[in-house]
This record gives structure tokens, sequence and C-alpha cells, in this order.
């Protein structure tokens, strides 16, 4: 098995995807000739010219909107948001015609469209570059949220987002394109949604997380290890849907867990995982179930600040502790 | 000119040796568009533009060590270190940002216009923008009601002939981007923006014409971008060649008004050194300045949120 970065494990997906199906298209802000702003789409515009790997103005709304519509006709759109914070131009198209079109019509037509890009903060990007928005996804209905964490999963996933037949909003993390690990060779490789991957056995307290934050729950169950203390950690990596399953099966043998996630506090997705969690498990719970969120402030600029929104390690652990008694 | 493009040598080496972080984008080779453009405004008047921002502010007589201390994030910087480069902001000096999101600052510049009329003021709003803004659907809703309701703002397109890796030709369906407001019923025009005294004569012209007619007007100011996109953008190789940059740098605005000034025995060349050799050492003193500064205290991540009350705290 070969392994790649993140971000070439996406970029080779994204590839075979636009090999195999003649109407995979990518469309987005300097994806193309500046060959993509995190160098996700790089040498593609070469390779599959203007047709497959489309430049855009700095249009979001439109850019979305078109890609709806191509989809609505049976194309299957990749719209590279440059970063996910932009997407909130697109709100509307995404929100009150994307996601809304396959119910509004009776199921004549659905929007075969993924909508990708990294979401959450990079490294002083300030309050408009660094948004987690999965939740505001999550909360909609006609829209299925995303959010892998390891090469393996952003190739297999973008390869199930791409073959699906809804919207899909597809969050990446600007802190893990980085990240090496091996990818299977099956260009047919589908990780399928719905499907939370354990990453860690455990016995003792349940970790749950997704993206970015499924890396800080694998770290808070090492240094729970060498306290003795036996984590399982949960990688979510599909939103809507979510696997129920694996998350209560978890819990029902830990009876205790936390959810961490990079969102604000408030209202995040993490919020959702807690409650049903509470609601199906609460005669399993040995503790409430923990909660770590980013802060509830806009991004700050300056780093000292920004390292304290951003939950970590730390964070986590302090929050298991608690939870553990 | 020369004091902001010493400023930005100085913002750049704090990019460069970590101090600064995010993205940072400077203004070498646009200066005589602020400058020309700004030496005619009338005080009082609101200026917003977008993150390329550290021109204006300077311009507007922000101090440059708060300027420098703001891009290093640091707690006496104008925006208490929580903007960064982006997102300078003065209100003493009628600066309303310093804006991340493209485009979305122009319908802020038509609401600082409506809020003089509403007052029965006589202030003109500057909005400038870039010519990637240009692109953004949020322009041309605020560009109709601005006509609509003779509201006195000018929009200023940059146009420095890119947006980030793309070229004006691949991002606009008529280069002229002017002829836009030819829908709007709104004047219209396209100036060169590297000689800094053409900008100003025809900036006091517009200016002089929108504080008394209270029309909006749009602007199309070409100059050029010498530096890359912001301070990561590490290949321009990708958009343009080093000798169109050259030829572009042949009318750098800062040695068109040095001939300029010796040719007419204005100055001479050693008094040109002298004051660029003086910008250069203020701007060095204010980086060290700036370095000295203490960062934000871990407690004003809460502060500023609301006017009047704290988020919820922890994680
Ligand atoms: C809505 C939105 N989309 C994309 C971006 C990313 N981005 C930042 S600057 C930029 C290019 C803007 O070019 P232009 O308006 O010409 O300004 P210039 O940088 O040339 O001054 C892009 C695409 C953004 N900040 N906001
Ligand atoms: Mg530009």
């Amino acid at each position: 098995m070969p392994t790649l970065t993140y971000r070439e494990a996406l970029r080779q997906s994204i590839v075979e995807e636009i090999e195999r199906d003649e109407d995979v298209f990518l469309i987005g802000e300097d994806i193309g000739r500046y060959q993509g702003t995190f160098r996700v789409t790089q040498g593609l515009f070469e390779r599959f010219k203007q047709k497959r790997v489309l430049d855009t103005p700095i249009s979001e709304p439109g850019i979305v909107g078109i890609a709806t519509g191509a989809a609505m006709m049976g194309l299957r759109p990749i719209v590279e948001m440059m970063t996910m914070s932009f997407s909130i131009l697109a709100l509307d198209q995404i929100i009150n015609h994307a996601a809304k079109v396959h119910y509004m019509s009776g199921g004549q037509f659905s929007v075969p469209m993924v909508i990708r890009g990294p979401g959450g903060a990079a490294n002083q990007l300030s309050a408009q570059h660094s948004h987690s928005l999965e939740g505001w996804y999550a909360h909609v209905p006609g829209l299925k949220v995303v959010a892998p964490s390891t090469p393996a999963d952003v190739y297999g996933m973008l390869k199930t987002s791409v073959r699906d037949d809804n919207p899909v909003i597809f969050t990446e993390n600007p802190g893990l394109y980085g990240i090496k690990g091996e990818i299977p060779e099956d260009t047919n490789y589908l990780v399928p949604f719905g499907q939370a991957a354990v990453r860690h056995e455990g016995t003792d307290i349940s970790l749950i997380g997704y993206s970015r934050m499924a890396h800080v729950c694998m770290e808070v169950a090492e240094a729970l290890d060498q306290e003795g203390v036996s984590a399982e950690v949960i990688d979510v990596r599909s939103l809507v849907p979510l696997d129920t399953e694996t998350i209560f099966g978890s819990v029902r043998k830990t009876h205790r867990a936390v959810v961490v996630y990079e969102d604000w506090r408030n209202g995040g997705y993490g919020a959702e995982i807690v409650a049903r969690i509470q609601e199906s498990c609460f005669d399993d719970l040995d503790a409430p179930v923990g909660r770590v969120g980013g802060l509830n402030v806009p991004m700050p600029y300056a780093r000292n600040l920004e390292l304290l929104c951003i939950p970590n390690k730390d964070d986590a652990l302090a929050v298991a502790r608690a939870t553990l008694g | 000119m020369c004091r902001i493009r010493a400023f930005e040598g100085q913002s750049e080496r704090a990019y460069r040796s970590g101090l600064a972080g995010g993205y940072l984008h400077v203004y070498n080779g646009m200066e005589a568009t602020a400058i020309g453009w700004l030496s005619s405004i009338q005080p009082g008047d609101p200026v917003i533009t977008a993150y390329r921002d550290h021109g204006h502010a300077l311009y507007l007589g922000c101090d440059a060590l708060e300027c420098m201390a703001e891009i290093m994030g640091r707690a006496t910087g104008l925006s208490k270190g929580k903007g960064g480069s982006m997102h300078l902001y003065s209100k003493e000096h009628n600066f309303y940002g310093g804006w991340g999101i493209v485009g979305g600052h122009t319908a802020l510049g038509v609401g600082l216009a409506f809020g003089t009329k509403y007052r029965g003021g006589n202030e003109v709003t500057h909005c400038f923008l870039g010519d990637g803004a240009a692109n953004a659907g949020v322009l041309y809703e605020v560009m109709n009601m601005a006509s609509l309701w003779d509201l006195p703002v000018i929009f200023i397109i940059e146009n420095n002939e890119f947006a980030m890796g793309t070229r004006l030709e691949y991002h606009a369906a008529d280069p002229e981007l002017h002829k836009r407001a030819e829908g709007f019923n709104m004047e219209h025009e396209r100036i060169d923006g590297m000689d800094v005294l053409q900008v100003r004569k025809h900036a006091k012209r517009i200016i002089e014409k929108v504080r008394k007619t209270h029309r909006p007007y749009f602007l199309e100011i070409m100059n050029y971008r010498f530096a890359g996109h912001g301070a990561a953008d590490n290949d321009q190789s990708l958009y343009r060649t080093p000798e169109e940059v050259e030829r572009a740098k042949q009318r750098d605005p800062i040695l068109l008004l040095g001939k300029h000034l010796t040719e007419n025995g204005i100055a001479s060349e050693a008094e040109l050194e002298a004051i660029q050799r003086e910008a250069e050492e203020e701007m060095e003193a204010v980086y060290e300045a700036a370095a000295a500064q203490p960062k934000p205290e871990p407690d004003a991540v809460y502060a500023d949120v609301y006017t009047d009350m704290e988020p919820e705290r922890g994680h």
C-alpha cells in the first residue's frame, strides 16, 4: 500500500474520479492555473484542461449555484471552497437551493455535488478565515456531511461523495493536509458514509471526535494509557449520516464519554452527539457526558490567543479526567 | 510612499522571522493609489478597504508602531492583536477597516454613505476594492442601491491585474471593469494609478463632484502589485513572468515621483535618498519597538466579543 499525505490522497482520489466518470469536473477559485491555494489540485489543470478543472472568478454564490444547476442535469461537480469560511457567502445556494430541490420536486431532481475545502483554524488566519461550519451544514436536511481525518479516509470518502447522488459537504482541515498514511491500492475503495471508525479500543472511557479532533482524542488516549486508563477512540468521520450504533456500543461498554470538536462550543455538532448519547444511553452512563469545544469567540489573530481557542490534548484530557471522576 | 514601502519591507521581515503569521498582503507598487487618493479627501470622510490595508491605514495617520504591533499580534496593536494584518481599524481616523472576505466590505461602504445621507452630512465615503472583488455579487446589489438612493460613495477599484493567482483576463468577461457601472446609471472611468500626482488630480476632481452631487462614482485605478499576492505566495511563475514585473517596476510610483521632483528641480537626488533612508530607519525602529510590545493577556480572548457582556467561558 502506498504511503501518501492527506493532500496527495485527496488529489489522487479526485484524479481517479475524473478519469472514471466524464461527468465529474472541478470548479473553484485558483484551482487550475494557480494549482489550488492549498495545492490539492496541483497538476490537474495541465492534465485535464479547462473543461474538467475550471478556474472561476471570486463569486461563491454563483459558483455553487452553477454547480447545483449542472448537477440537476446530471453532471457531478466537485466544488472547491478555497476555505470553508467562504462557503458562508454561498449559504443561500447550498441551503435554499441545493439541499432542498430533491424534496421540493418530489424526488424528480437530485444534486450529486461535492463541496469540499479546508474547514477550521489554520495558523493565525483570524476571525473571518477560521470557521468550522460542519455543524451548520449538519443541521440542514438534504445535505450529507463528512469530515475525514486520515489519508485513507479522505481517499475513500471523496470517492463515496462523488458517487453519492446528494449534495455532500466534505470538510478537510488545514492542519491535516501534511499528515501521512497508507492508502489502499483500489480505485474503487469506498469508505461508506454512516460508519464511524474505532481508532483505538478501550474499556474505561469513549473519546469521540472527528477531523483534527480525532487526532487529539488519540493523544488523550495515549496520555490516559500512561495513567492506566483504557480509552476507546471513535472517529465519527461521517456526521450525516451518523453512526450511532458504533458510538452507543462503545458508550455501553465504557460507561463514560467525552465528545471533542473544534467548532464553537455553543451549539456545535458535538452537542448533537452528546444529546444523542444521553437520549439513548442514559442508564449506561456512570458520569455526565463530557464536552470539549472551541472557545465561544471569533478566532483572534494573536497566536497565543488563537492557541487558547482550539481544543488541544490538555483541554480534552482535563475533561476526560473529570468525567472519569 | 517611501514610508509605506519601508513599512512593508519590515512587515515582510516580520513574517519571515515568524513574528507575524497568517495572511499578510503588502502594498508595494500600489502606493500612488492610496496616497494620491487619500491626500485629496476631507477630514471626516469614511474610508474602507479590504485586507491589503497597511498603506491606507498609515496614510490616514494611524501610528506605524500600532500597525506593526497589530501585525505582530501584540496587545498594543491597533486592534489589540485580535485582527492582524488584514484587519486594521481606526475609529479615530475614520478608517473602517481592514476586511478579509473578498467584496463583503463594499456593502458596508455603501452603508457608511447611507449613514452620511441619513444624518444630512457632507462626507464622501471612499470604498477601495480589488479587481477580484469586483466579481462579488454583493457589489452589484449595493451599486444599484447607491445609485437609486443617491448615496455619496466612490468605489475605487485598485486594479492590480491579479486576483491572487488569476489574471484579470481569466476572471473578468470585460477587463475594463469600470464599464460595469453603466447599467447602474453611475459615472465611471479608468485612470492610471502609478503616477501619484495624476491620481491626486483626478481624485480632487471626482471627490469634489461627488460631494456636490451626492451621486455615487465608479472608478477603476490601474496599478500593479510588485510582490506576491500575500507573503505565502511563493510561486509567482504560475501567473506571471519576472520580465513582466520588471517592466511594471519601470513605472514604480516612487521612481516616477522622484523623476518628476528632480527633473523640475524641486528636489535633488541626495534629498530623495535622504527621504528614503529616513523612512527605512524609522520603520526599522518601528519593527524593533513592535517586537518588544507585550502579547495579549490570555483573558483578552473573551474581551470585545460583545459590547456589554462576556461569552460563556471555557471549552
Ligand atoms: C469571499 C472570498 N473568496 C475568496 C477569498 C480568498 N482570496 C483572498 S484575496 C483573493 C484575491 C482578491 O483579489 P483582488 O480583489 O484583486 O485584491 P488584491 O489581492 O489584488 O489586492 C482571494 C481569492 C476571500 N478572502 N474571500
Ligand atoms: Mg487584484
